[in-house]
């Protein structure tokens, strides 16, 4: 029976896990390394994982300072509407990414109040960089709140208070007790911002017109090289990400378990 | 340093947490503020160091209000219940912070470290961290980082809560011979009446946010200001009677109650160590049986029980009791010799003293 | 005191600010325009042949890769928590390689992987079931996606799960049996519970990899979130938003009924995928 049921697990997760990421490789590499880097060294290419880390290191930066306030506010602070403002944070979990890139299409169209005012100050919203790190600032927003909230309540703020007698500001309380004891958790969800930033597609498809060269991202890039029959370098750009997927679980797990560890002392 | 309180009060949203509270701590007295768990103690330690805002009253710390001072600027020095020490931060850095805020030169820095480590039998333990540490060693380190900075005050929330009994013996005499040396006026929140007792000059004793009465541990025990401190500190027997022709009849016991008209109800109280016990049945005036004999180190404690099912406990010392052979279930003579007449709700000015009973 | 106070107050308005600009400003636009034209208006849209079997279809696979989960995820979890054996560190830190691969790039892997070209998607077809560009694909692709919520729920409870719980009902006369389903499911099921619904929400929604693996053939292999997509790039605003907004509000009834079901200590509204994700603080 116990051996039936680990054989089952190993089964699951080889044929949803292993088995598609080992055939992407051997394909990939089965295509020759001169293909894999051609493919990746291509204009297209450097340009869409160029743009990739330009949004993703903007949604790191906002997500690591407003994540934190929101985190802190909702953690140590109670008011009318909060229940409702934590109820907010989670919403982007509950809406397909297609659908959070339709609402600022909604919301900044030519048509609508925000795009004449954008228009008219000569900021290009849509189909340009400010609408995209909009979609994946919306996807990622959850990420650090919600790790970073139980952790400051469990933390409690007998250590803060200790500082506070000790004659430390408000800042010094924060940079030197609460920041070290929320640290690897502010990792761990500012990792998971990374992966989702690199892996965000779908609203940044629908608000970025997935323009060559121009507002096209390294997914927008391997779904325009699939759909055009390139499916070598599709493979080399997926493949890539993948190994970006690797190093991004590596610190997860670190971060896990330095939480875990911290938190058991 | 002197401390003031003033018409203290305290609401946490719709809950009166303290109300009305006024009392003041001289220079370097060790004192205890008594009470059981929700009496508003830890509230009034933690307004008087800016941690929370009173609702109401002021707060003075020689002779200048600080209501309006922030936390930062009081100089106290606080140690939490559950010492509250920075996980990320070793012994020294535990120590050296509050030193390092106030931007000390490093050897300074040092050197207070080092002399503070010592004073609390902490040497050689500044590079641990504070999950290195045993119960009683963090609580030390606690009480060493709020001295660090040269507190004019020391407010401590229930220092010994978190440690074991033996651990707590210790500390206790430990916190009085520092507090001897030290001579830094300090302020302890305890639920312990016994730890307030043995560790403080004086004793405030809180009830549902009221002061019911400051006082020496002596004052507070022997001669209890109202009903609450009274069964709060030490142990007592109360009964219940109305006046009738100027005394108080509680099953077989009659106090004599002069100049309190008849017809008033109240509530006679008397400690153990007034009921006198004997093994003859015809020594004292009233008999009863003899229920259960408990052994508590220093002395005996008998509980009896009156033909008319009034249960009594008594309390004797070992040579007492060794004089004696008692057996559970046997027929014992007993004496009230001295009670007190509780304060109580229209009841106020009486006897309160106690008063010595007629012999057999 | 007073600066305090107001830090406070700064930081509460920049919170307060940011989200409802970010999320509720966009969500409530969307509503709008959704029943600008009535309710009777948003029925007829969504009950368009198409936009209807887009949206059942995805009701459907979403269950399908839901219970999946539920039942391999629930063996996993219990496996891997309580059976030591070789390789169980490797698959517990491949557990959340779903969360930090690309949505497309699954797809991509599954396409490659299961697709007529390769040799095992042929042999999957020749004695089973076509796969990609089929309805199988769409479940696969979203059960990959959802593959850490159920294990990553119950972990930490079966972790938690104290065995006095068990013992007490052993010395209080209850068999195996009884104990099982009387205090160890009861514990557990919050937990299985929340990881089964966040998969659900999330497999309703997930669009990069069915794209590539479903075909999108409408009426056949076109899911919800990819006809969305196919109404804004035809510039039908009105169809996109209505089809928008009946998957919001099937993953809303969904949330709010494990809101029911679980009824958790805190006063959240909504329970969190973070909270699946993460570990016990």
């Amino acid at each position: 029976m116990r051996h039936f049921f680990i054989l089952t697990v190993w089964l699951y997760f080889g044929v949803l896990l292993l088995g598609p990421i080992l055939y992407l490789v051997l394909q990939t590499f089965g295509e020759g390394w001169t293909v894999f880097f051609s493919e990746i060294t291509k204009p297209e290419a450097v340009h869409g994982f160029k743009l990739t880390a330009l949004i993703t290191g903007i949604v790191l930066v906002v997500n690591i300072l407003l994540g934190t306030i929101t985190a802190l506010v909702l953690a140590r602070q109670q008011f009318p509407g909060r229940t409702l403002l934590s109820g907010l944070i989670d919403l982007p979990f509950a809406v397909s990414p297609v659908i959070a890139g339709f609402m600022l299409i909604l919301l900044f169209g030519p048509d609508t109040l925000l795009g004449t005012l954008f228009g008219a100050a000569g900021v290009k919203v849509l189909y340009a960089l400010p609408a995209m790190v909009l979609a994946t600032l919306f996807a990622t927003f959850p990420f650090v709140v919600r790790e970073l909230t139980p952790l400051l309540q469990t933390i409690g703020t007998e250590s803060e208070e200790a500082a506070r007698t000790l004659g430390a500001s408000e800042w010094q309380v924060f940079t030197k007790v609460t920041l070290p004891a929320i640290r690897w958790g502010l990792v761990y969800g500012a990792t998971l911002t990374v992966a989702r930033s690199i892996g965000e597609f779908g609203a940044v498809l629908v608000v970025s017109g997935n323009i060559l060269l121009l507002t096209q991202t390294a997914t927008l890039h391997i779904y325009q090289s699939y759909v055009d029959f390139n499916y070598a370098g599709a493979n080399a750009v997926a493949l890539t990400l993948l190994a970006t997927s690797f190093a991004i679980l590596a610190v997860l797990e670190m971060a896990r378990n330095r939480t875990t560890g911290r938190a058991a002392m | 340093m002197k401390i003031e309180i003033r018409n203290l009060s305290k609401k946490f949203g719709a809950v009166q947490a303290v109300t009305d509270v006024s009392f003041s701590v001289n220079e370097g007295e060790l004192l205890a503020l008594l009470g059981p768990s929700g009496s508003g103690k830890t509230t009034v330690l933690r307004m008087i160091a800016g941690l929370e805002t009173p609702t109401a009253g002021e707060i003075l710390i020689n002779g200048q209000r600080v209501n309006d001072v922030s936390i930062q600027d009081r100089n106290i020095g606080f140690v939490f219940q559950h010492y509250a020490l920075f996980k990320h931060l070793t012994v020294f850095g535990n120590v050296a912070f509050g030193l390092k805020i106030r931007r000390w030169i490093r050897p300074k820095t040092e050197e207070r470290v080092h002399e503070l480590l010592t004073l609390m039998g902490l040497e050689g333990l500044g590079s641990r961290y504070p999950h290195q540490l045993s119960g009683g060693q963090r609580q030390r380190v606690a009480i060493a980082r709020a001295l660090a900075p040269r507190p004019s005050v020391l407010l401590l929330d229930e220092p010994f809560g978190a440690v074991d009994a033996k651990v707590r013996q210790e500390l206790r005499e430990w916190l009085i011979r520092l507090h001897d040396d030290l001579n830094v006026t300090s302020l302890f929140v305890t639920h312990d009446q016994e730890e307030a007792m043995e560790v403080s000059n004086r004793i405030i004793v809180f009830s549902k946010g009221r002061l019911e009465q400051i006082g020496s541990p002596a004052e507070v025990y022997e001669d209890p200001a109202t009903e609450f401190v009274a069964r709060f500190i030490g142990s007592m027997n109360i009964v219940e009677g109305t006046v009738r022709r100027g005394k108080v009849e509680a099953g077989p016991l009659e106090f004599p109650t002069p100049a309190i008209p008849d017809g008033t109800s109240l509530r006679i109280g008397f400690r153990p160590y007034y009921v006198k016990v004997s093994e003859d049945p015809s020594h004292f005036r009233q008999q009863a049986r003899l229920r259960h004999v408990y052994f508590l180190g220093v002395a005996y404690r008998l509980e009896i029980e009156t033909a008319e099912g009034l249960l009594l406990r008594s309390r004797m010392n070992k040579e007492e009791f060794r004089q004696c052979r008692f057996q559970a279930g046997q027929l014992v003579s007993y004496a009230v010799t001295h009670y007190r007449i509780l304060p109580q709700e229209g009841v106020t000015g009486y006897a309160l003293e106690t008063i010595p009973l007629a012999g057999p | 005191m007073n600066s305090r106070a107001l830090t406070v107050l700064a930081l509460r308005a920049t919170a307060v600010g940011y989200v409802v600009c970010l999320i509720l400003l966009p969500l409530v636009v969307l509503g709008h325009q959704a029943f600008l034209n009535g309710v009777g208006q948003f029925l007829d849209d969504i009950t368009l042949p198409q936009a209807w079997s887009a949206l059942v279809l995805t009701i459907e696979m979403a269950l399908i890769a839901t219970a999946l989960n539920a039942v391999f995820g629930t063996l996993s979890a219990i496996v891997l928590v309580r059976y030591q054996f070789p390789g169980k560190w490797f698959l517990n830190s491949l557990v959340d390689l779903p969360f930090a691969i690309p949505t497309l790039v699954a797809g991509l892997m599954i396409a490659a992987i299961y697709g007529p070209t390769s040799f095992v998607g042929a042999w999957v077809e020749r004695s089973a079931i076509t796969i990609l560009y089929e309805q199988p694909g769409i479940a696969f692709a979203m059960a990959f996606v959802t593959m850490p919520f159920t294990i990553r729920a119950l972990q930490p409870v079966l972790m938690e799960l104290e065995p006095e719980q068990e013992e007490a009902a052993y010395t209080l006369g209850a068999g195996p049996w009884t104990t099982f389903w009387k205090v160890t499911v009861p514990s557990v099921l919050p937990g299985l519970l929340t990881g089964v619904f966040l998969a659900f929400v999330r497999a309703l929604g997930e669009f990069g990899s069915i794209v590539i693996v479903a075909g999108n053939i409408p009426m056949k292999t076109q899911v919800a979130s990819v006809y969305v997509y196919g109404e804004i790039e035809s510039y039908n605003p009105r169809g996109a938003t209505s089809v928008s907004i009946a998957v919001l509000i099937v993953s809303f009834l969904a949330l709010l009924l494990l809101e029911r079901m679980t009824r958790p200590p805190g006063e959240r509204f909504f329970i969190t995928a973070a909270r699946a994700e993460s570990r016990t603080p």
